[in-house]
This record gives C-alpha cells, sequence and structure tokens, in this order.
C-alpha cells in the first residue's frame, strides 16, 4: 500500500459465515498497525443463509469519505454458490483482486465468469476450517488467503491479532485453530 | 495534530459503542431508554454496563419512548443527571415531553441515532427525525463520525448543565452510517471524562424540601409568553457555552470543535454546506476537486439549534455561490431545513453569495462522491453566470 491510498474491500457471504467478522478483524488488525480503517456491513434482512456484504476500507492517512463501497479494489467470497446468485465482481476494476472460497483452480473460476483482467485466487477455506477448527466457517482461513494475495498487512499481525481479539471469548483449542486456518490458507492459496 | 494535555487511547469501534461509552464515563444517575433501530446498541452496551456494576446508574425499563422521556423529566427535576437515547419513531413518540424537558429547563441529554421517519417505515438514515424536533428548545448538535458523537457527548453534558443554559441537548449521528461502522477514534480516560464533567449540583430540585419549587406549572396568558422568551434568550444562550465548553475540551484533548468547521473554505469560491456523516464524503471531493483546480470548499455546520445565523453569513460571505445539501424534505417550504435556514441568515448580508438547495439520500439512499461532484458542477455554473439560480431545491439521487 503507497502513502495516503485507500484500499476498498467488499466482503460476500451467506449470514452465518463470519464476513461481518472478518471486516471486523482485518480492521482491528489495521489499528495494530497504526493504519486508518473503516469496517460496516450493509444491512437489510439479517438471516442465516441470506446472501449479505460488508465493507472494509484501509488507509495510511485518515479516512473522510463515508458512502458506500462501489467500486472495490478486492473482493472476497467467502461462498462459492454465491458466484451464480450475485453479481460479485460489480464494480470492480481490470486491476481487481478477486478472492474465492472454492475448491476449484482460479482458470475455472475465471472461465465460468467470463471474466476480463483482474486477478483471481481460489483457496479451499471450508475445508481448511473444517479440518482446523471443526467447523466449516470460512471467515479467518479467508482472511490468511487475504493476506497472501494483497499484502495488505503482514501474516504475523494477523496471527497475533486472531490470538488477541479470540482470546477474550474462545477457548485455546479454538484459537489456535483459527491461527492454523490463517496460516494454512496463506500457503494454500492458489495464483494464476 | 495538537498537542494533548492528557494521555488517549485509540480504539477500534462503532460509533453507538463510542456513544455508550462516552455514558459510561459520564456515569449518569438516571437514564431511562427504549431500543430502536439503529439506537439499540447504545442502550444494550449501556444495560452492560449497569449489569456489570461500572456504573452508579438507575437505569429504568420503560414500555416506550414516551415513559423515556416522562422518566427522564421527572428524574431531572428531581436533581439527577439523566441522559438518553433514541431515534426516529421512538423521537416522535417522545415528541409531547420533549418541548417540556426544555420548558422546564432539564438538562437531559439525549443521543438521537438519525434515522428516517415512517412512512414508509425504513430503518436508514435521515434528518427528518431530528429536524422534525429542531423548534422544541433543545440543542441539537450534529456528529460527522464516531470521534465525535463520542467527543459531542461529553461537550453536552456540560453545555446542557452549565447555569447559562439548564437546557437539554440532542446529540446527532447518522444512523448505520456513523452508530453501526467500526471507525478509528481516540477516547478518554474514565478519570479525564469524570473531572471534565465534574459533578451536577442543581440550584433547585423537586425533593429539596428546604426550598420547595413548583416545576411545571400552569401558566396563563399573563405568564405564558414570559416563560417561552426565557426559553428563547437560554437557548439563544448556548451557543457562547458551546463555544466555551468545546474550547476547554480541545486544551484537554487537542481535537477542536467549533460551531461549525470550515474546511478549505478561507480561498474557496464555491461553498457545500452539509451535516453528518455526508460531509466527510465531501471532505473527499473537495480534496478530489482541489486537485482539478476548481476552487470549492466545505462548511460543515455542528451546533444545529441554536443556529449561528451570522457567523454562519459572515463565514460564507466571500462565496461566489453555495449549495446546501440537506438529508431531510420540509415539504410544502422552499426546500429542506438547513437550505432555508442558511438562505434566511445570508438575506441581510449585503456581500452574500447565490444559494442552491438539494434534497439528498432521504432513507439512507447512498450519497457517493459522484452525487456531490455534481451538486458542486451545478453551483459552479451558477457561480458563473452560465445559470440564474433556481428558487426550487433539487432531488439528487433519486429514480425518475
Amino acid at each position: 500500500m503507497g502513502e495516503g491510498k485507500l484500499t476498498e474491500i467488499r466482503w460476500h457471504a451467506r449470514g452465518g459465515q463470519g464476513a461481518v467478522t472478518a471486516a471486523k478483524l482485518l480492521a482491528e488488525t489495521a489499528l495494530a498497525q497504526g493504519q486508518y480503517f473503516q469496517a460496516f456491513p450493509e444491512y437489510g434482512p439479517e438471516r442465516m443463509g441470506a446472501p449479505i456484504q460488508a465493507f472494509t476500507r484501509i488507509s495510511n492517512e485518515p479516512i473522510h469519505i463515508r458512502s458506500s463501497v462501489t467500486n472495490p479494489e478486492i473482493v472476497v467470497v467467502l461462498d462459492p454458490t454465491l458466484l451464480k446468485a450475485v453479481d460479485v465482481t460489480a464494480g470492480m476494476g481490470e486491476d481487481g483482486i478477486l478472492i474465492v472460497n472454492t475448491d476449484e483452480e482460479p482458470a475455472a473460476i475465471r472461465e465460468a465468469m467470463n471474466l476480463k483482467g483482474c486477478k483471481v485466487f481460489t483457496v479451499n477455506a471450508s475445508k481448511i476450517a473444517q479440518e482446523t477448527i471443526g467447523r466449516p466457517i470460512p471467515n479467518t482461513p479467508m482472511m490468511g488467503a487475504l493476506v497472501k494475495a494483497t499484502g495488505i498487512i503482514s501474516v504475523e499481525s494477523l496471527a497475533d491479532y486472531v490470538r488477541k481479539s479470540f482470546g477474550k471469548k474462545f477457548t485455546e483449542e479454538i484459537i489456535e485453530g483459527n491461527v492454523k486456518a490463517v496460516e494454512r490458507a496463506y500457503a494454500e492459496v492458489k495464483a494464476e | 495534530m495538537a498537542k494533548t494535555a492528557v494521555k488517549t487511547r485509540t480504539v477500534a469501534m462503532t460509533g453507538n459503542a463510542g456513544c455508550a461509552l462516552a455514558m459510561k464515563q459520564i456515569n449518569p444517575d438516571v437514564v431511562a431508554a427504549y431500543p430502536i433501530t439503529p439506537q439499540t446498541t447504545i442502550v444494550e452496551e449501556f444495560a452492560n454496563y449497569v449489569a456489570n456494576g461500572q456504573v452508579d446508574t438507575e437505569y429504568v425499563n420503560v414500555e416506550s419512548e414516551h415513559s423515556a422521556m416522562s422518566a427522564c423529566i421527572g428524574a431531572s427535576a428531581a436533581g439527577a443527571r439523566v441522559m438518553t437515547t433514541t431515534s426516529s419513531q421512538g423521537l416522535a413518540l417522545m415528541w409531547e415531553e420533549l418541548s417540556i424537558a426544555s420548558a422546564m429547563r432539564l438538562p437531559i441529554v439525549m443521543h438521537n441515532v438519525n434515522r428516517a421517519l415512517s412512512g414508509p417505515i425504513n430503518i436508514h438514515c435521515d434528518h427528518s427525525d431530528s429536524m422534525g424536533a429542531r423548534d422544541m428548545g433543545w440543542v441539537q448538535l450534529f456528529s460527522e463520525n464516531a470521534q465525535e458523537a463520542y467527543d459531542n457527548t461529553i461537550i453536552a453534558m456540560r453545555v446542557a448543565e452549565h447555569e447559562d443554559v439548564l437546557l437539554p441537548v440532542m446529540i446527532l449521528h447518522d444512523g448505520f452510517i456513523t452508530s453501526h461502522a467500526i471507525d478509528r477514534f481516540d477516547i478518554l480516560g474514565d478519570d479525564e471524562v469524570k473531572s471534565f464533567v465534574g459533578e451536577y449540583i442543581p440550584k433547585r430540585t423537586l425533593l429539596d424540601v428546604d426550598d420547595p419549587a413548583t416545576f411545571g406549572p400552569f401558566a396563563m396568558p399573563a405568564f405564558y409568553y414570559e416563560q417561552r422568551k426565557a426559553l428563547r434568550v437560554a437557548l439563544d444562550g448556548a451557543k457562547d457555552v458551546v463555544i466555551k465548553v468545546s474550547k476547554e475540551y480541545g486544551e484537554l484533548t487537542g481535537r477542536m470543535y467549533g460551531l461549525f468547521e470550515e474546511y478549505k473554505l478561507d480561498d474557496a469560491e464555491l461553498g457545500i454546506i452539509v451535516l453528518g456523516s455526508t460531509a466527510g464524503t465531501a471532505k473527499y471531493v473537495v480534496d478530489r476537486m482541489r486537485v482539478e483546480g476548481v476552487k470549492v470548499g466545505l462548511l460543515k455546520p455542528r451546533l444545529f439549534r441554536p443556529f449561528p445565523s451570522a457567523e454562519i453569513a459572515d463565514a460564507l460571505s466571500h462565496l461566489k455561490a453555495v449549495a446546501v445539501m440537506d438529508r431531510s424534505d420540509s415539504i410544502g417550504a422552499l426546500g429542506g431545513p438547513v437550505y432555508v435556514e442558511v438562505k434566511a441568515a445570508l438575506y441581510n448580508s449585503s456581500k452574500r453569495p447565490a444559494v442552491q438547495g438539494y434534497v439528498y439520500g432521504l432513507g439512507g439512499r447512498d450519497t457517493g462522491p459522484d452525487q456531490i461532484e455534481t451538486v458542486i458542477n451545478d453551483i459552479k455554473k451558477v457561480a458563473g453566470g452560465e445559470e440564474a439560480p433556481r428558487e426550487t431545491v433539487t432531488l439528487i439521487g433519486v429514480k425518475e
């Protein structure tokens, strides 16, 4: 990230997959690095399983803009079934970054979505979550993939922050499972 | 950043969590509130502070906002330091008590998290709720972001209880945009807030049997008018107290607030006036258009009641054209409330810009940089003499 540059991220998920928590966690990690941020969900009908969006803005300078994110530089999709249900790349430019939780290769996603330009990354975050946390909640591994794909924050900062933030609410086993999920997704995310 | 006299801590919190934290740090004697979206997380969080024993507050669970404000009035008349919080229909249900609280000169501090009035029913931001209450004798302070919502809460308590004011204060911030977004801001320590707000020692209380007083008596034509005059004088006087208390707060925190904020307005030819979170987006647009050589600046009102007419007229006098953006529509009137105020404020000035009114963002319609840019380009034409100023307001971002 350059000096003063504003990075805008849009999260697509279904209610219950932890997109809001991920947007929040990323904001808090940015704070720990001394950056400025905003994290906000789109409020509408909130039901388990319904398509939802959340947004994160990060910058090294104070952020004034308060409108919704319409041209994200980075799009993170937590649920592969949304690729057919929602226009996840709406407003994203040709230099955008798309990160999808799927067992498919990036090239297959590009072909299925008929994408021109932009960089596509995939990672099987649900599988990683099942194996590390014991539940297929893809939010923390997707953050590991995001960090690898964008370098927006360091993986060490993220792992440290997961430990610190989850420490208040969860057991040691769940915390370490989440840290492992971040690290595995960071290592396993596939680029084209 | 100015040097601060105290240590502050930087946090990642929602605007509502910041307001609840400020309430906790103020530690009021009584809070009577009823939850309503998007205010709910303030009462929720504050109820946690009560349940965890982190405040000494008597928390009154009420069955409606009508009862909430009634309980606040009773508690405040009894001499307690009182706070509450609401939104939209909740504020509407408080209606008949709002003017009683101010007429009884009760220093109640209330957050109103701005949300569109029904109907149709909507939970998102516009300013129609608090604009409807603008003539109720309350001081109204608008906040752009979580930092200002937090700071205004602490400042409001001092303003309300100041002996020259003794009036209720309403603090406004934008529903969801500010209330539910996690933002970065600086907070004071509990002790600093405690010492800043000080102890509330009411001059007269309902329960003072040694010096009995009547609160809220009947006033026939022989007395009513004078009571209303006294209220006008007190509300006008709140302006100086807002300046004084904000200055003192600024010396403590390094964050300086006035009656309004001027952003790149000094050398501007075009001005934009907008309240709340959209002022942030307007700053972003001003920065962008300045790079392109457009001499545009922003005036963001902070104190809306009492309205600082003379000061605003003065701050706008050097401009060629001004766009006033309202997040509420005063239907049947010339335009939105801020537009009408600003235009009236300028009428008797010899040096005054052309003024155009715009309504935007009703019911939470997103207002992005493109809409603000359109507005600035519109007044550029007026400033350049390409177009004559129009009397009617323009509704922007609305589907035809």
